[in-house]
């Protein structure tokens, strides 16, 4: 079975693992099988595709149907991945994740590749920032969203095993592993990247380094801002929110809008449970065009954005 | 062997069918008699002529499968459950009830025998298409039908899957529309015109075939016809409402309810 040995420096673009872990499972499980929009390079499924030709369904640029017939696929007895650029996978088929994947509870493992703001330079329309707000109120699906290579293998693998619908949230923007010891993949379980009293930053997938970070920028002004990596969205972790809230003030980070999204979920949680200053580091909407690296910067996205937004929390924490 | 000594069976439970949609509806004063009733012939030959199936066994991977792509027809689809042993008929005056597994579009984690939630037009289809490419790459023998309505041939989901299943030369997948030329405010052909559809399929790669929606015969002759090298497109002609004379033909009939005096009337015509 595939795994990354996690290094301390080195950035990998996530889909390799995930197409190397995919052929793993695909090599031991008959059932499993791949559904795509025209996406086989974009999902980086050529491999696969030359692998088992037959289990790369590729339906053409047809998203509703690309995630209807995963639905059924899995009446038939498959087990799908459903890969596709995640703006168009929930964007596009909204209403089949909704009915024919969530409410219908059919096992199929929806993947939203390059998402956030992996395309950039391309503009809003292919900018998938909205998808945690549209997925969040789907119950039955587990939402996903890995933070380093080794994360991604582990959740392409729990989801393959997990008998039930899944949204798993890729991105192609390099990441380095997170310097975590003896970690275990446990979904719906927030995991601690740095201990701290003072604050809690709450992130996310490709925002989890760099609020790891920041977390190091405070220490070094003697501010203890302990750092969860929040990989599922759905269900939300609300034992560690709660301990979260008991630090006294919240900063959410994710490559998403400010509204809906993760940032949403925990201020829901701390406004109906334990009110505490929470600052929201994210996106306000439609985005105008720019490479990645220079939106993330551009909207606070960045180990200083993010101390800056603590900053901010600790000054209405009072 | 299916054989046209079906027929008298697929008559008795079409008539059976009827008055219990006729009912649960009346009961819940909700519901979509108009397309239940022009659906009730294909469904009676479908699981009294046609499918593989057992009740007692709603997962056996082998079944024949029915996708009601047309989900607010439930009187129909449950009356068609119902009749064919999946769920005992005390369930049948639960429909529409708080809290029912009989709900107004079908739920396959309530009821066996409902293969895929449906309710949002055009979403069946697709389903359906992904059965029979499971089947397709598994070398399985079962057969899949969908049943649409000819409105919902108005949403483009249904032509992404139409075009997937066309492509991929899918046999042993056999839609089935509900032709009875009207939707929810008007005729079909005055809202957004379909005609011709059997050219439309046929452009898509499909065999076309038209039958009398309502003839137990001819539909038993077509949809157990072996599969031939392309999916199967059966337009079946029909009337909405077909069997109550007040509602036949009659658009508003899409989800009008009896009152008693109609609910009497027409029990005196289901015979």
């Amino acid at each position: 079975m595939a795994h990354a040995a996690p290094t301390a420096a080195g950035f990998q673009d996530c889909r390799d693992i995930w197409v190397k872990t995919l052929e793993d499972l695909a090599e031991a499980d008959p059932r499993i099988v791949a559904v795509v929009n025209d996406s086989v390079g974009s999902s980086k499924l050529n491999s696969f595709q030359k692998k088992f030709p037959n289990r790369l369904i590729n339906v053409g640029i047809a998203e509703q149907v690309m995630v209807g017939v995963g639905a059924g696929l899995a009446n038939g007895g498959r087990i799908p991945f459903v890969s596709a650029a995640s703006c168009f996978i929930t964007g596009r088929a909204l209403e089949q994740v909704k009915a024919d994947i969530a409410y219908a509870n059919f096992n199929v493992k929806l993947v939203g590749q390059s998402s956030g703001v992996a395309y950039g330079e391309l503009g809003a329309t292919h900018h998938s920032i909205e998808d945690f707000a549209w997925l969040r109120p789907l119950t039955n699906l587990t939402v996903i969203v890995p933070a380093d290579a080794w994360e991604t293998a582990e959740a392409v693998k729990w989801a393959a095993g997990h008998e039930g619908p899944v949204y798993l949230r890729l991105s192609r923007m390099p990441v380095p592993d997170l310097d975590i010891p003896d970690r275990k993949f446990r979904p719906g379980h927030a995991e601690t990247v740095r201990q701290g009293e003072d604050l809690t930053i709450i992130a996310c997938g490709t925002t989890v380094h760099l609020a790891a970070a920041a977390a190091d920028v405070l220490k070094a002004e003697g501010i203890s801002a302990r750092v969860l990596n929040f990989s599922t969205i759905n269900p939300l972790d609300e034992s560690a929110l709660h301990d979260a809230a008991l630090t006294g003030a919240i900063v959410t980070v994710e490559e998403g809008s400010v509204r809906g999204g993760l940032g949403g979920a925990v201020a829901e949680f701390t406004s109906a449970h334990q009110p505490v200053p929470v600052e929201r580091v994210g996106f306000p909407g439609f985005l105008p065009t720019g490479s990645t690296d220079w939106l993330f910067q551009e909207y606070g996205l960045s180990p200083e954005g993010i101390a800056a937004a603590a900053r901010r929390a600790l000054l209405r924490k009072g | 062997m299916l054989t046209n000594d079906r027929v008298p069976l697929i008559k008795a439970k079409a008539l059976w069918m009827r008055r219990t949609a006729f009912t649960m509806v009346h009961r819940a004063q909700l519901g979509h008699p108009g397309g239940d009733f022009s659906a009730m012939d294909i469904l009676a030959t479908l699981y009294f002529g046609v499918m593989n199936y057992d009740p007692k066994r709603p997962d056996w991977p082998d079944r024949d499968r029915f996708v009601m792509s047309k989900g607010h027809a439930t009187g129909a689809l449950y009356s068609a459950l119902c009749a064919a042993g999946y769920f005992p008929e005390d369930w049948l005056s639960t429909y529409m009830q708080p809290k029912s597994l009989l709900n107004g579009h079908p739920n396959r984690n309530y009821l066996p025998g409902v293969e895929t939630n449906t309710g949002p037009l055009g979403h069946g289809f697709p389903v359906a298409t992904g059965i029979a490419i499971a089947g397709q790459l598994t070398g399985a023998s079962y057969r899949t039908f969908v049943l649409t309505g000819d409105g919902e041939q108005q949403e483009g989901s249904n032509w992404e899957a139409a075009m997937v299943a066309g492509h991929r030369k899918l046999a042993n997948l056999t839609l089935i529309i509900d032709r009875n030329r009207l939707q929810q405010g008007a005729g079909t052909e005055e809202t957004s015109g379909l005609d011709p559809l059997d050219q439309k399929y046929r452009a898509f790669g499909w065999d076309v075939f038209e039958v009398d929606g309502h003839d137990h015969t001819a539909l038993l002759a077509l949809l157990s016809a072996a599969p031939g090298s392309k999916p199967r497109c059966v337009i079946a002609n029909t009337v909405k409402g077909k069997g109550v004379s007040f509602m036949e033909n009659v658009a508003s009939w899409h989800h009008g309810v009896p009152n008693d005096v109609q609910y009497d009337q027409a029990m005196k015509e289901l015979v």
